[in-house]
């Protein structure tokens, strides 16, 4: 084996720990979407609200020195913000699209006031479970230090692919984001089933934010999501609102934005910020590649203003 | 009939319609209908469109509440406020527009109508008692199929399956093979026929289709103009009495033919045309048709057999497969210059989704032929709206068009109203061509005779006029010449002076014989 080799076999290890490492929040929240969505609405604010999320879990840890209970209440603020959103587009004629870009900017904005005080002082880490007892290698130990909010998320993933089968909720609220005549018809309230499925929505990007925060990369400041919330509605896109799916997706995301520090660690650091700009691309070709001017999506629920 | 197995339901109820009416406003859809159904027939509600059919049967769903009469359900009188409350005695309703969900497999749909849904789905007890439900049906289903997959045939064959499931006894089918092929037409409604015959359940086929109506029917109760029109065992009834009750009897003879019809130069002339409807099938075919100046030419059919995409192929807003098109001589490529050079003019069916644009104001809707020529133009992109609004006031005048002012939103008016505007926009400089479809439907008398009268002054001003109706009194009133269009074709012509109401009548049912 010659150097060349180990080098590139570093970099997919780099790039596979990157991938776990950061398809954490895109995971949440693109699940948190699905939820949304299966429902009949768009939260286009999800993005703000992964900030919220990211700055309300951050100042809970500072000041109690508990990075769960900084999970915990990124939940809540999420699932509050997000209940704004569920009550303005509650309102007849309101467009879910707008709602959300304003609670966006509304979001950011509000965590960036909020979170002025906290940028300098550190908070407690979330802990992280090591899977590479087995390796020597410090790449792999590295790689497989995975968080326990990622193996969260896969079973969330797992179990929301149950529930939105087997259980009663899941059919009502497929139902209601599919077709609004039949759920009327079925005398199921429309409103409340979206509001729950927002605010639900909302609770789980939350989450995402305080992993970005508490977890990786750890701190908080105005520059710590660049935009994965956004993205993560994309990825929905493409996952076709299947959360298991959305699993593979998010790791797909992950390992595109990991791609430009797992090559910087094997000293390609020229066209650095191009290979930073990869998960932008990736959601781009996403869209370009899941449009059709002639057909609905498959899955889709029918509902979602995108699909009329 | 023996290889069905029992449904294990309760028999049929007896239902009777007594002196049902229903108003809409000034217009009555539902003027004084009484019929029974019988426990186990197969009962078809016959009628053009806009006859009363829907209202009927929406009455006796609970969707709409009568004016007048009532129903009575095994002879109690029954005040049905609510779909959920009709499905509680047993009735149920199969829509023209499918209820089910697109993203959900066909065993999702049966369940989720239950009434009593678990918190969390033993799917494998619900897929038995699925399981043995489908083994009892005369039709199945894969329970695992995504319903998007589903043809149209087996989509209607799972919303009755839906209906059965919940325990309905009395289905209504509204016009359940408007979207099905003739092969699954027959196969649906031949397993009807035989729940029915068994005495299962009773079904009431709403439908303007004779062929259907003859092939399974039991009973006909046939509806003209919101009221009824004639009634009777479907065995003892002939093609032409069914045809008599639909479209009236010979009308009155205010014929307005004159002389000189048929002398003028050809203004409209198709020749081979063929063209698609929305599902790609050949909705008009190698369609041959000319019309003078001077002349009304009037198009009967029963609705749906092609007149809709004629008059969008003419309008531009269909494409033409096949054939040519002129007008005066010129081929004609439907675009806004040559509409303008060969005074091209339009009144079409549904003219608020056709001929408005629902948002902007009658004045602007009025302008829509001009906006973009001097006056109402300056330099090519700055509109005059003064000019605008003082043409409105004009026509609104001598059109007499109800509205609150030149600036109401169009959507306010009446239907009437939205009919006269269109036509003032359309004739207000007169006419070369007019293409009008079904211009009477739903207006007031007063209304329509006004509207006819603007048609006759269009073709007695020379005038090319290309009449389709499904009103074949107003045929027979205006037009010069008379065509039949049948499954896309043109399969009969007559004179005013020769036409014969029963020969039209045939004609227009051949395509089921």
């Amino acid at each position: 084996m010659d150097a060349g080799d180990i080098s590139w076999w570093s970099v997919l290890i780099a790039v596979i720990g990157g991938a776990i490492r950061v398809s954490t929040p895109y995971l949440f929240v693109s699940l948190g979407e699905t939820l949304t969505e299966k429902s009949g609405r768009v939260n286009l604010g999800l993005e703000g609200v992964l900030v919220v999320g990211a700055m309300s879990g951050y100042a809970t840890a500072v000041l109690t020195g508990e990075p769960w209970l900084g999970v915990l209440v990124a939940g809540l603020a999420g699932a509050a913000l997000s209940l704004v959103h569920a009550l303005v587009c509650s309102l007849p004629r309101v467009n879910d699209i707008a709602v959300g870009i304003s609670l966006f900017i509304f979001g950011t904005g509000l965590a960036f006031f909020l979170g002025k005080p906290f940028i300098n002082p550190s908070a407690p880490r979330l802990p992280d479970i090591d899977f590479a007892w087995w390796s020597s290698s410090p790449q792999v130990q590295s790689a497989l230090k995975i968080n326990i909010l990622f193996i969260a998320g896969f079973i969330l993933a797992l179990f929301m692919a149950w529930a939105l089968k087997t259980t009663r909720w899941g059919l009502m609220l497929r139902t209601v984001g599919d077709s609004e005549e039949a759920a009327k018809a079925l005398g199921y309230n429309i409103l409340r089933v979206r509001m729950l499925g927002t605010v639900a929505g909302g609770f789980l990007a939350g989450v995402g934010g305080s992993y970005l925060s508490l977890y990786f990369p750890g701190t908080w400041n105005e520059g710590l999501s660049s935009g994965q919330g956004l993205m993560a509605v994309a990825l929905v896109i493409f996952a076709r609102w299947d959360p298991v799916r959305c699993f593979y997706a998010s790791l797909l995301f992950g390992g595109a934005t990991a791609l430009g520090p797992a090559l910087q660690t094997v000293g390609i650091t020229t066209n650095y910020y191009l290979y930073g700009a990869a998960p932008y691309f990736l959601t781009l070709a996403v869209l370009i590649y899941s449009s059709s001017p002639q057909k609905a999506l498959e899955g889709a629920p029918g509902e979602v203003s995108i699909n009329r | 009939m023996t290889d069905l197995p029992n449904l294990d339901f309760p028999p049929p109820p007896e239902v009777e319609i007594w002196k049902l009416t229903k108003h809409f406003g000034a217009f009555t859809a539902l003027d004084d209908v009484s019929f029974k159904i019988d426990p186990g027939s197969f009962h078809a509600l016959l009628g053009e469109n806009g006859a009363g059919k829907s209202t009927l049967v929406k009455c006796l769903m609970g969707s709409y509440r009568a004016d007048g009469g009532s129903i009575l359900i095994d002879g109690k009188e029954t005040v049905i406020t609510s779909p959920r409350q009709a499905q509680q005695q047993g009735l149920g309703m199969v829509y023209q527009h499918f209820t089910l969900i697109p993203s959900m497999t066909v065993a999702e749909n049966l369940i989720l109508g239950e009434p009593d849904l678990p918190q969390v789905m033993n799917w494998a007890k619900a897929r038995a008692s699925l399981t043995a439900f489908m083994a009892k049906m005369p039709f199945k289903l894969d329970l695992d199929r995504l319903v998007s997959s589903l043809s149209a045939g087996e989509k209607q064959k799972l919303e009755i399956l839906k209906q059965l499931r919940l325990g309905s006894r009395f289905l209504i089918l509204d016009e359940p093979t408007s979207v099905l092929t003739p092969d699954e037409a027959d196969q649906i409604l031949g397993l009807m026929r035989r729940l029915t015959d068994e005495k299962r359940i009773s079904v009431v086929l709403i439908s303007h289709k004779l062929r259907e109506v003859e092939s399974y029917a039991d009973e006909v109760t046939v509806l003209r103009q919101g009221k009824h029109a004639g009634q009777g065992r479907v065995a003892e009834l002939n093609r032409s009495d069914m045809v008599r009750m639909m479209v009236g009897d010979e009308p009155s003879t205010t014929s307005s033919t004159r002389d000189t019809a048929g002398n003028g130069a050809v203004v409209l002339a198709l020749q081979g045309l063929g063209v698609e409807n929305d599902k790609g099938l050949p909705a008009v075919r190698s369609l041959d048709l000319a019309v003078r100046s001077g002349e009304i030419v009037g198009i009967a059919g029963i609705s749906g057999n092609g007149q809709t995409e004629l008059v969008e192929v003419l309008a531009g807003q269909r494409a033409l497969l096949a054939g040519a098109l002129e007008v005066s001589g010129k081929p004609y490529y439907r675009t806004r210059s040559e509409m303008r050079t060969h005074r091209v003019k339009l009144l079409p069916e549904a003219p608020l989704q056709n001929a408005c644009v629902r948002g902007m104001s009658v004045a602007e809707n009025l302008s829509l032929r001009l906006y973009d020529e001097p006056p109402m133009s300056l330099a090519g992109f700055w509109l005059n709206r003064a000019a605008m609004r003082d043409r409105a006031s004009k026509l609104i005048g001598q059109f007499r068009i109800k509205t609150q002012g030149p600036d109401a939103p169009i959507e306010t008016l009446s239907g009437g109203n939205v009919q006269r505007t269109v036509l003032a926009r359309e004739l207000a400089d007169g006419a070369a061509l007019l293409i009008v479809q079904n211009p009477c439907f739903g207006l007031d008398l007063k209304a329509v005779a006004e509207i006819r009268q603007r048609i006759l002054d269009t073709r007695n001003a020379g005038g090319a006029v290309l009449l389709l109706s499904e009103d074949l009194d107003e045929i027979m009133e205006l037009s010069d010449r008379i065509l039949v269009m049948s499954e896309g074709q043109i399969v009969y012509e007559t004179t005013r002076a020769a036409a014969k109401v029963q020969d039209i009548g045939h004609h227009m049912a051949k395509r089921d014989i």
